[in-house]
């Protein structure tokens, strides 16, 4: 059962997918680049960015680019090699 | 049940990857009549040295000053922008058509990261032509056109289909034979802008456009 085990839970939503997958070749994106790619609402998108960064998956930054407020999103390492993990076990079970 | 959920998470993850860093609405289709319009002004501009002097043609972008600030150069300008202005435009036409079918949004992060990056070695090179105009080696103006738009193909093929990469490859192996051929230019020109344009338009188009 030791594949299941790498299965990361934290993952296991396809707007989370999405969030790591951008943020796995992107260097950094914002709030509203991931908004249009995963069809989020804002809402829901910040709640998922939030558990995200409650794992450290992912690095928050907030600025300003003029007056308007920006937030900005990178993968941490550990996020990096956690999703790494986990689509290497997703693999491995479709494989079978 | 499960495997396929698996499996539709990896399509996905693979989906929004590609789509996240690069622009895939490039149309083939427009490369290669980008080459058909540079084929184009290079049989004009051929004419037009012709009926110039044919004894002067050895000498065009080649070592004699003499031909330029002439009407020739004029003309030949003026064809020049002719080509690039209906390149550009068809190929943002079609770029733009092809994003509408897709779903793919024309003005994004990654068309706006592909213009900039395709742009900064396109616009030193434009400079640095005009600087060896200035300093009298315009013979070199035509492999640099060459090898600084293959330098831009390929710094931009990080963030559009990877194909362009061996396009831009192509150009800057064109270039730099072509320096070694200075007076022939326009041949070059042709073999780079005309033919390459149409061979790697034709291979995207075929290899993603057609369905």
């Amino acid at each position: 059962m030791s594949l299941i085990d790498n299965i990361n839970k934290a993952f296991d939503h396809r707007i989370r997918l999405g969030i790591m997958s951008i943020l796995m070749v992107n260097d950094y994106a914002d709030f509203k680049m991931l908004k249009e790619l995963l069809g989020a609402t804002d809402g829901n998108l910040a709640s998922h960015t939030k558990a995200l960064e409650k794992e450290e998956y992912i690095k928050v930054e907030k600025q300003f680019i003029g007056r308007k407020p920006n937030t900005r999103y990178s993968a941490t390492k550990l996020g990096k090699a956690q999703f790494k993990k986990h689509i290497n076990a997703l693999e491995k079970l479709i494989g079978k | 049940m499960e495997a396929n959920k698996y499996l539709n998470d990896i399509t996905e993850i693979k989906n929004i990857m590609n789509r996240s860093s690069r622009f895939i609405s490039l149309s083939g289709l427009s490369g290669v009549l980008a080459g058909i319009y540079a084929l184009i002004g290079a049989g004009f501009a051929y004419v037009k040295l012709k009926d110039t002097s044919a004894s002067n043609y050895e000498n065009f972008s080649g070592k004699s000053s003499s031909l330029w600030g002439s009407d020739t150069v004029s003309d030949l300008t003026l064809i020049a922008i002719a080509v690039l202005v209906a390149a550009v435009i068809t190929g943002f036409v079609m770029t733009l058509k092809k994003s509408k079918k897709s779903g793919e949004k024309i003005w994004d992060s990654t068309s706006k990261r592909l213009v900039f990056n395709f742009a900064i070695p396109l616009i030193v090179g434009g400079l640095f032509c005009l600087v060896l105009m200035q300093q009298g080696a315009a013979g070199l103006v035509a492999p640099a056109t060459l090898i600084f738009y293959g330098l831009a193909c390929v710094n931009a093929s990080k963030y559009t289909m990877g194909d362009v990469r061996y396009m831009g490859l192509a150009f800057i192996a064109i270039g730099i034979i072509s320096t070694q051929f200075i007076g022939y230019g326009l041949y070059f020109w042709a073999l780079g802008f005309g033919v390459c344009h149409i061979l790697y338009g034709s291979l995207m188009y075929y290899k993603y456009d057609r369905n």
